[in-house]
């Protein structure tokens, strides 16, 4: 087990280190001339080369691209992402100051997927082929074919401006999160109740069910106490892997909803061009993400312990 | 005799077994029906649509659906279902692009990871577990929103992001297929390396890629309405539908079916696709079932 994580920690720290050097790549994708940029920024459309120059050196561009990267690695590892060029503050702090946001929009969309999709997934596998299980199958194909921003313009349409029940911008408590966390999490809903179907559906054909039925155990106690337990250990990985679609999701529910996440700063910072606020916030979510995927495998290793064997 | 034989083997090919067996696959089928309305749709776009879909007529700003506008007008009075089916071509141009182009580079990398072993394996699975590493969407929009806002720049990044999937479904199916007893033999013929991937090993792995093809199709296409929804894909007067439903938003008290019409017809798309990946995937592979996309 030790040995397990202990590889899959230095696995992460290599991919880590990779996705540092394609984030940090990504500016040198910027069309045009970022010391230029920088300096207009600065002092304005009139500049002269010198000015340029003098931007150029003192932002250390003038070096070697290898020694860049060393450069800003060593400012990364020790918090400081650099700063807005819009804002003039630390992108660090940008990032940190929308983090719980976009937090609590996930939790509250993940939420909704597992009270969604444990019960149906579970009523589903019980009941397989009869009528309930292919008006969810068929509801489960719907949701993950249902896009999420309309998804949202529509519950919009009907609670905020049809029914008037629900607000529909900003943060200010439990009842504006209602919204955006339906719409984050249908998605996810739609895909974790297929998983806990299927994964109930070969769990309920193992032989230690037909014994435990065997034993004349009530059904009941059969499903939720001896299937269910098992049932749900792959869905724990798929909680993991949902949380990119989650991070992926919660960029268009912040921006439809104006939830002052994380997603919605990256959207903002790409449309005032504050590459270095794009470039930050790329970091941070795949750093995040990388993280997340960490705990998840580890945590399966730990609830199924043959795949530390069969990883080697 | 002789024509029944032929007939024997003939029904015994591949082809038209999943053939056979799509047309038992109602879903399937149903999501067949839609694709070749929708390509139809988008072929005959300016014959079938009753107006220029990107025609102004400020005197006609947001009818509600009537006979004339069976969908209504926009904020510039243009026909939506006229700006609808022309839009049927940019989403499925999108989609077709994109995901030709990453299952292609896909299937030859992952071939060759697969095939060759070694060093260059380690080096295409060590990019791929990197682009892994950025939720997909995510990192389109970085490099749209870097390169700046076009639609040619949206399928760029989806291409670059879609990938590699493909890669690393081929190359764990090419691991078992090169062990096997035909492979040996086409080697012992004296085939080149090339032939025996492409000609030999190929098809024997193509089953899972037509079904993530298909059901990438399905994901391309919400991805990138996702992207022009948020204003990095298609620019005005571009009739695409992820912007429309952006344009629809400011209208959405006053006029809702400009949020609605284009919502069906990207969910109609996508839906569509997944039920023949999902139909596809049951005929061909049995195994991958209930596999995540």
């Amino acid at each position: 087990m030790l040995s397990y994580v202990i590889r899959r920690i230095g696995l992460m720290v290599f991919i880590l280190l990779g996705v540092s050097v394609i984030t940090f790549s990504m500016m040198h994708f910027v069309p045009g001339d970022p010391a230029e940029m920088i300096a207009m920024e600065r002092y304005g459309e009139e500049i002269t080369a010198e000015t340029i120059a003098h931007v150029r050196a003192e932002l250390g561009l003038d070096q070697p691209v290898y020694l860049q990267y060393f450069h800003w690695l060593t400012n990364v590892l020790q918090g400081d992402l650099g700063y807005s060029f819009r804002t003039d503050r630390p992108v660090l702090d940008e990032i940190l100051t929308r983090l719980p946001a976009t937090v609590q929009l996930a939790l509250a969309g993940m939420l909704v997927a597992l009270v969604i999709a444990i019960p149906v997934g579970i009523i589903s596998a019980t009941r397989q082929y009869s009528a309930v299980d292919n008006l969810s199958m068929f509801g489960a194909l719907l949701g993950v074919s249902m896009s999420n921003f309309w998804l949202g313009l529509l519950l919009i349409l009907f609670f905020s401006v049809h029914l008037g029940w629900l607000p529909v911008f900003g943060r200010n408590g439990i009842e504006y999160l209602i919204l955006p966390a339906i719409t984050l999490g249908t998605g996810m809903a739609a895909i974790t109740t297929r998983l806990v179907r299927s994964s109930m559906i070969e769990v309920l054909g193992q032989d230690y069910i037909r014994a435990a039925r065997a034993r004349g155990l009530k059904e009941r106690v059969v499903i939720y106490k001896h299937a269910l337990k098992n049932a749900l250990i792959p869905v724990v990985t798929i909680v993991g892997l949902q949380f990119a679609a989650l991070l992926e999701g919660a960029v268009i529910v912040e921006v439809i909803f104006a939830w002052p996440g994380i997603g919605r700063l990256l959207v903002d910072s790409i449309f005032a061009r504050d590459f270095v606020l794009i470039q930050g916030c790329i970091l941070f979510i795949a750093a995040m993400f990388v993280l997340v995927n960490l705990l998840v495998d580890i945590s399966y290793a730990y609830l199924d312990p043959r795949i530390c064997y069969e990883a080697k | 005799m002789h024509d029944l034989v032929t007939r024997a083997i003939k029904s015994r090919q591949p082809s038209h077994e999943v053939f056979r067996r799509l047309r038992k696959h109602r879903l399937a089928l149903i999501g067949a029906a839609i694709i070749l309305v929708l390509v139809f749709v988008a072929l005959l776009a300016p014959f079938i649509a009753p107006h220029d879909p990107v025609e102004q007529n400020l005197g006609n700003r947001l009818l509600p659906p009537s006979i004339e506008h069976p969908s209504g007008t926009d904020n510039l009075g243009r026909c939506i279902l006229s700006r609808l089916i022309h839009g049927s071509r940019v989403s499925l141009q999108i989609g077709i692009m994109v995901v030709g182009i990453a299952s292609i580079t896909g299937v030859t990398l992952g071939l060759i990871a697969g095939y060759r072993g070694g060093l260059i394996d380690e080096l295409i699975m060590r990019i791929v577990d990197l682009l892994l590493a950025f939720p997909g969407i995510i990192l389109a929009l970085a490099i749209a929103g870097i390169l700046g806002p076009s639609l040619y720049n949206v399928m760029l990044a989806l291409a670059v992001v879609g990938w590699t999937s493909y890669a690393r479904v081929v190359r764990g199916s090419v691991l078992s297929v090169k062990e096997k007893g035909f492979v040996e033999a086409v080697r012992v013929l004296g085939a080149s390396d090339a032939r025996i991937m492409f000609r030999h090993v190929l098809p024997n792995v193509m089953a899972p890629v037509i079904v993530m093809a298909t059901l990438g199709m399905a994901h391309v296409i919400l991805a990138a309405a996702a992207l022009s929804f948020l204003g990095l894909g298609a620019q005005p007067p571009t009739p695409e539908w992820g912007s429309m439903l952006n344009d629809g938003r400011a209208f959405m008290r006053t006029a809702p079916h400009l949020t609605i019409f284009p919502g069906l017809a990207i969910m109609v798309t996508v839906l569509a696709f997944n039920f023949l990946g999902d139909g596809l995937r049951d005929i061909l592979d049995p195994r991958l079932k209930e596999m995540r996309r």
